[in-house]
């Protein structure tokens, strides 16, 4: 009596009041598919949707009428203006989302009929998906189907024509519908063509928040990015994981120094990129880059062979066309021991040296000091670094505050300060030396995820370091950082920090069942990412032309998604069909059990044939057995057709059967 | 209770040599409070089955042979001028009892035939303004020979319908003969057969026939049956309501006689054949068997 009892033949009614149940079901998973949006919304939404919720519950409870149109317009007036006033807008993500939500919320105190709640299940529905919109991760999209079965449940009652349907039997047979549906989101998943992007254009509020390196190099903006346990991206290699120290993630070169920051160089891709040479062995990896809403792609230094659509700037960050927005796969080879930018033009030399003609005083004499004494800018690069090694420098995430003259502040007075701090003061003291310089950000190290063996790369693994351009050897990484901290670069961030508990906790060492748990966990939405979210029209033609062994293009797409989907429902109507009225009553279930074992020995039960017949066959065929068989055919009528059975005798009944052995 | 019935019909049995089956039919009819309607040829033990019956229930019990020229009030009673008390005084006709043997009720006029019926239908008699309720336990068991023999009034089918049970004897099979022959057969060669059980005792047997548990899940089976027998093109009409209720009754009653005290789907295909034979007509107009065992063999158990 499963799906079949909703349809047989009852008139359904769309005007039918639902009883308080449905109610219940209907409120429950409409509050499970708000409470999906609530960390987005501000406040006074979330508080006029509970609100709504409540005042439907108590009206219905104590058999009030309705509330009538004049108190609901001016109440929906208002709740427009508040989005209008709250986001500025009707449109875009967030206001349209809001006012949706807010709008199914005010729906529900003109919902008395089943045609109301049909339209509230399927608006919930929409609002279920909207959360996508917002957040795609692996427990985001597991946490979905509780409205989504909720709802699926709540039009399951509604739909029952003989009055309130038991809860079981709701549960069971939404469950049964949502079983259904996988096999058709399987198909749908692989084979519906995918075309490249979104399908259609989320709006430009999506990307606010997205974190990552920015352009600049303010103080503090790199110390506030190791604050973040955010994941930056993540990476599989083709051989052996390289050591902590070759991992430079190359991102924005800067060159200005305008006193306090460093920027970037605006013409930078209008030049050819530097001449490179490189020798050994490549390194060859793919990179899962999380959305930042920047051009940039971060590759290993230094980058070789470049993904698809992307190109080099003149000094070798790789650029993609477009602002990454989705998350973006790439594969990349990169070669650890390389030679760059042997030739250094005159308008690049004259850039490396420019620095503020003011300010900071005694840096600059002590940067002319060495230029007058060793002449040699290699000797100039290790009498820096000598420098921040043997004085007591200290590195810290909490600097204290800089004055105006920034470097004579951090190099002669405080003496602590994080990675920014020693790369800025360090390529300043080259340029005032007359060493061309500049600052490379990106990330550094990362962390390897034994699970699934990739490379987690954080915002809080994010690093600032020089390069010096020497005569013969061209552009060459230097990292003050690893004078001061060696630790720094060699096993990462929370070791070389004394007081870890300013770092986030996933990246703290303290509690190693923790971080194993994470690390799986991680590689866990890895996957995810890789094979649910990354799965573009890349990698469906890739996939299935592997699969199939030829060339596949969209339209052989189509025919494979129709063919798969008609044989599904076919393989469906058959089983339906041949399942034909029988119950699903579990005394049913466990008796035709014993039918088939009997029927496996040649003796078949007609369906016109009682237990009794059948117990008196197969006791002439298996004379041995008649106990058994007497007290099965007992114990199932007595069970179907006695006045009191109660669990006892159908435990015994399913052991009998069990252990009967013919 | 159990032990009572087995010995009803181990007693019956005694007389009625080799029609076990046939007994129990009857046994069942009679617990379910209905009328039992014996169909044969002359001569095979109709009367004396429903004659021993009565018997071995220990009944009051009336024979009337119908012929044609049998008017209502020879059954039913009449009024007679009583001249010392200058009044009309009823005399009760034969269906003043328990059992009321119709024999040959065929062989009556329908006028007849109907008056009788309505006595069965409710259970009193009502001549003359005055209404006179029949004694407890009451049933009748009428015996009639197939409708194409000459001089007879076919019961019509709204008549039949009236009988819980029609049930056919059949010839003896050889050994039950041999042992008929043996004994010289006939009433008067044998044993009087001894009553176990009182009219007291009957009703409280019928009155647990009421107790016996009637599941959903056999509703089911008996409602298939019923539809089967109304959607299919075998049968010219379907079983009424009434003979849905008839097999209802006659398998609790089947369930009390094997000692159960709910009914299974085995009981209603047990009496499903004495129930409902006469009430099922083929379009192919083969027997009340066939018509039967047609039925049970086409709809599943559920």
């Amino acid at each position: 009596m499963p799906t079949g009892a909703c349809l047989d033949g009852a008139k359904l009614s769309l005007a039918i009041k639902p009883g308080m149940t449905d109610l219940h079901w209907l409120l429950i998973s409409m509050g499970l598919a708000m409470a999906l949006h609530i960390s987005h919304f501000p406040a006074w939404v979330s508080a006029l949707i509970f609100l709504f919720m409540g005042w439907r519950y108590l009206l219905e409870k104590n058999s009030r009428a309705m509330p009538r149109l004049w108190i609901l317009v001016p109440i929906t007036l208002f709740g427009i203006m508040g989005i209008l006033i709250t986001y500025r807008s009707l449109f875009g993500r967030d206001a349209s989302v809001a006012l949706l939500a807010l709008m199914l919320a005010l729906k529900l105190m003109e919902s008395t009929t089943r045609r109301d709640y049909v339209i509230l299940g399927f608006a919930g529905y929409f609002l279920t998906i909207t959360a996508f919109l917002f957040n795609q991760s692996l427990l985001a999209g597991a946490f979905l189907l509780l409205p989504v079965a909720g709802i699926t449940a709540t039009l399951v009652g509604i739909s029952y024509p003989h009055g309130s349907m038991s809860q079981r039997l709701r549960s069971r047979i939404a469950g049964n519908l949502l079983l259904q549906g996988i096999p058709i989101m399987l198909i749908l998943f692989i084979l519906f063509p995918r075309i490249p992007g979104p399908l259609w254009g989320v709006p430009q509020d999506a990307y606010s928040s997205m974190s990552g390196l920015s352009d600049n190099m303010e103080p503090g903006n790199i110390s506030d990015l190791s604050l973040s346990a955010a994941i930056a991206f993540r990476v599989q290699f083709k051989g052996d994981i390289p050591a902590t120290q070759q991992l430079y993630w190359r991102g924005p070169v800067l060159w200005h120094f305008d006193g306090r920051g460093w920027h970037m160089d605006n013409n930078r891709t209008r030049f050819a990129p530097e001449n490179l040479l490189v020798t050994g062995n490549a390194v060859d990896y793919t990179v899962t880059l999380e959305p930042h809403n920047r051009q940039w792609l971060l590759m290993l230094d230094i980058p070789q062979a470049l993904p698809a659509g992307a190109y080099p700037s003149r000094e070798w960050q790789i650029l993609a066309r477009n602002p990454v927005r989705t998350r973006m796969r790439y594969a990349g080879s990169s070669h650890p021991n390389y030679t760059l930018g042997l030739d250094l033009d005159d308008r690049a030399r004259q850039l490396a040296l420019s620095i503020p003609s003011t300010g900071n005083p005694r840096s600059r004499e002590l940067a002319r000091q060495w230029q007058d004494q060793l002449k040699d800018p290699e000797q100039i690069v290790n009498a820096a670094l000598q420098l921040f090694r043997q004085q007591a420098f200290i590195y810290t995430l909490a600097p204290p505050r800089l004055g105006n003259d920034s470097i004579d502040d951090f190099i002669f007075n405080t003496k602590r300060g994080f990675c920014e701090h020693y790369a800025s003061s360090f390529a300043y003291l080259m340029r005032a030396a007359g060493v061309p310089a500049r600052i490379v950000t990106g990330y550094q190290g990362g962390e390897v995820n034994p699970v699934g063996q990739y490379l987690i790369v954080r915002q809080s693994d994010a690093h600032a370091w020089a390069e010096v351009w020497l005569p013969e050897r061209g552009w060459v990484r230097v990292d003050p950082t690893a004078a001061v901290s060696p630790s720094r670069v060699e096993s990462g961030i929370s070791s070389a920090l004394p007081d870890s508990t300013l770092l986030p906790i996933m990246a703290r060492p303290d509690y190693p069942w923790l971080r194993k748990l994470y690390l799986n966990w991680d590689a866990v939405n890895n996957g995810w990412n890789q094979w649910v979210l990354g799965y573009n029209q890349q990698r469906q033609l890739e996939l299935l032309s592997r699969l199939s062994g030829t060339r596949v293009n969209w339209q052989d797409l189509v025919l494979w998604l129709m063919g798969s989907l008609a044989a599904f429902i076919l393989l469906l109507c058959l089983f339906l069909f041949r399942r034909g009225k029988q119950t699903l009553d579990p005394i049913q279930t466990i008796y035709r059990r014993y039918l088939r074992k009997l029927a496996r020995h040649g003796i078949k039960a007609m369906p016109h044939e009682g237990a009794q017949d059948v117990q008196r066959r197969a006791s002439q065929q298996f004379p041995q057995h008649a106990a058994a068989f007497a007290r099965i055919a007992y114990l199932y009528q007595s069970l179907r057709y006695g006045a009191d059975a109660d669990g006892k005798t159908m435990a015994e009944l399913r052991i009998s059967i069990q252990k009967l052995k013919l | 209770m159990h032990s009572t019935i087995d010995q009803i019909i181990s007693n019956t049995s005694r007389i009625i040599l080799g029609k076990e089956p046939q007994i129990r039919l009857a046994l069942a009819c009679i617990l379910a409070r209905g009328h039992l309607l014996i169909e044969d040829l002359p001569g095979m033990g109709k009367t004396t089955l429903s004659y021993t019956l009565a018997q071995v229930l220990g009944l009051e019990f009336n024979r009337v042979q119908f012929t044609s020229d049998l008017l209502p009030g020879d059954i039913l009673g009449v009024s007679v001028y009583d001249r010392n008390e200058a009044c009309f005084k009823f005399h009760a006709g034969p269906v003043f009892t328990n059992v009321l043997l119709a024999d040959e009720v065929n062989r009556a006029t329908p006028k007849t035939q109907s008056a009788l019926l309505e006595v069965m239908e409710e259970g009193q008699v009502t001549l003359e303004g005055n209404t006179r309720a029949l004694p407890l336990p009451f049933f009748v068991i009428a015996t009639q020979n197939p409708g194409h023999h000459i001089g007879t009034f076919p019961l019509p089918e709204s008549q039949l319908d009236r009988f819980l049970m029609c049930i056919n004897l059949g010839y003896p099979d050889a050994r039950a003969e041999r042992a008929l022959l043996q004994n010289n057969g006939g009433r008067h060669g044998i044993h009087v057969p001894e009553a176990c059980i009182d009219s007291q005792g009957l009703l409280a047997l019928q009155q647990a026939v009421g107790d016996i548990h009637i599941s959903d899940a056999l509703l089911d089976y008996l409602q298939a049956l019923l539809t089967y027998s109304r959607q299919s093109s075998h049968f010219v009409a379907g079983l009424s309501p009434r003979a849905g209720l008839a097999l209802r009754q006659c398998a609790q009653a089947w369930a009390l006689m094997q000692g159960r005290d709910f009914a299974i789907p085995e009981d209603i295909q047990a009496v499903l054949p004495g129930v409902a034979g006469h009430r099922l007509q083929t379009i192919s107009g083969s027997s009340i068997e066939d018509a039967a065992s047609h039925l049970l063999n086409a709809v599943a158990i559920p």
